[in-house]
């Protein structure tokens, strides 16, 4: 499967997504202009890998601001993560970040995903 | 010239620290975020401020991004796509302030949707956050319609805004949103 690599700028994350290495990464800031343009590639990547998934899969999230149209994207980015064998969300947030970890909170009672929360 | 001076008084005595008037692009909200940034680092401001000051700021400027669209399609109108997008900062708090003209038709209804908001409480307020999350759909305007909850959420205050006059379609809409530079 390929990899998909976005390098991250000052309104876009950076997202590594690679399924032989097992690594799944979204970091950084997330406010583009089109969420749901932005993300298209991310979700069309993780529909293809959940018909052939790795018998485990850590999801990280390492945000560092993310604006309310990127909050819907990444609830459909978790809700296409949903039905995967042997998922987990890794929510990192900095240790003085409430809201960073408040927010991965909601997003964990929104979806059927067990969440592991680590600061960084 | 009084004005430049006048302009200025008025900045110093309204405690501005940032000003932007005109057309406003996702070009020029990654500017005013930059510039903004650099002024709250530069001020040693506590990090959990500062990113609610960010936070609020994207949200309002973003707003003023969706919604100059429609209204910089009037040719010929006095209605342009100006809006006003500023920042003051004083012991106690900074507030992050917006103007943009909006039609008349719909300001009831933003009226009662901020409103709303005014009446919820720190939970309230969150599940409101969580309903319209799991509800929504992104607009044409790319929105998803979070951007007012997550602005009271951050502030922790209630929203001030008010509707002035422009002409006979359309009020300008100004909005002030504060954020404590005080600890809970």
């Amino acid at each position: 499967m390929e990899i998909l690599n976005l390098k991250g700028t000052e309104d876009t994350p950076t997202i590594l997504l690679d399924k032989k290495n097992g690594i799944f990464e979204i970091s950084g800031r997330s406010l583009p202009e089109d969420s749901a343009e932005f993300y298209r590639p991310v979700l069309e990547w993780i529909g293809a890998y959940a018909s052939d998934a790795n018998p485990s899969t850590d999801f990280v999230f390492k945000l560092e601001y993310f604006n309310t149209a990127s909050s819907k994207l990444i609830l459909d980015v978790l809700s296409a993560l949903e039905d995967i064998k042997g998922i987990k969300v890794l929510w990192y947030f900095h240790d003085d970040d409430e809201d960073m970890e408040e927010a991965g909170q909601e997003f964990s009672e929104l979806v059927e995903i067990p969440f592991e929360f680590k600061t960084y | 010239m009084n004005y430049i001076y006048d302009l200025h008084r008025t900045m110093m005595a309204q405690k501005l620290i940032l000003v932007y008037e005109g057309d406003f692009t996702q070009e020029t909200t990654k500017s005013i975020l930059s510039m903004a940034e650099r002024n709250l680092d530069s001020s040693g401001e506590d990090s959990g401020t500062k990113r609610k000051v960010f936070n609020v700021m994207v949200e309002a400027l973003q707003n003023i991004v969706k919604h100059s669209s429609e209204q910089g399609l009037q040719v010929g109108s006095l209605i342009s796509k100006s809006a006003i997008f500023m920042i003051s900062k004083d012991d106690s708090r900074y507030c992050v302030m917006t103007g943009n003209p909006i039609a008349k038709g719909n300001v009831a209804k933003l009226t009662a949707n901020l409103n709303d908001l005014n009446s919820k409480d720190k939970d309230g307020l969150k599940e409101m956050y969580k309903e319209i999350i799991k509800n929504t759909q992104i607009s044409d305007k790319g929105g998803a319609g979070l951007g007012f909850v997550d602005m009271a959420r951050k502030s922790g205050e209630k929203l001030e805004f008010t509707f002035a006059n422009l002409d006979a379609d359309f009020d300008f809409f100004c909005l002030k949103v504060n954020i404590s530079r005080e600890k809970e």
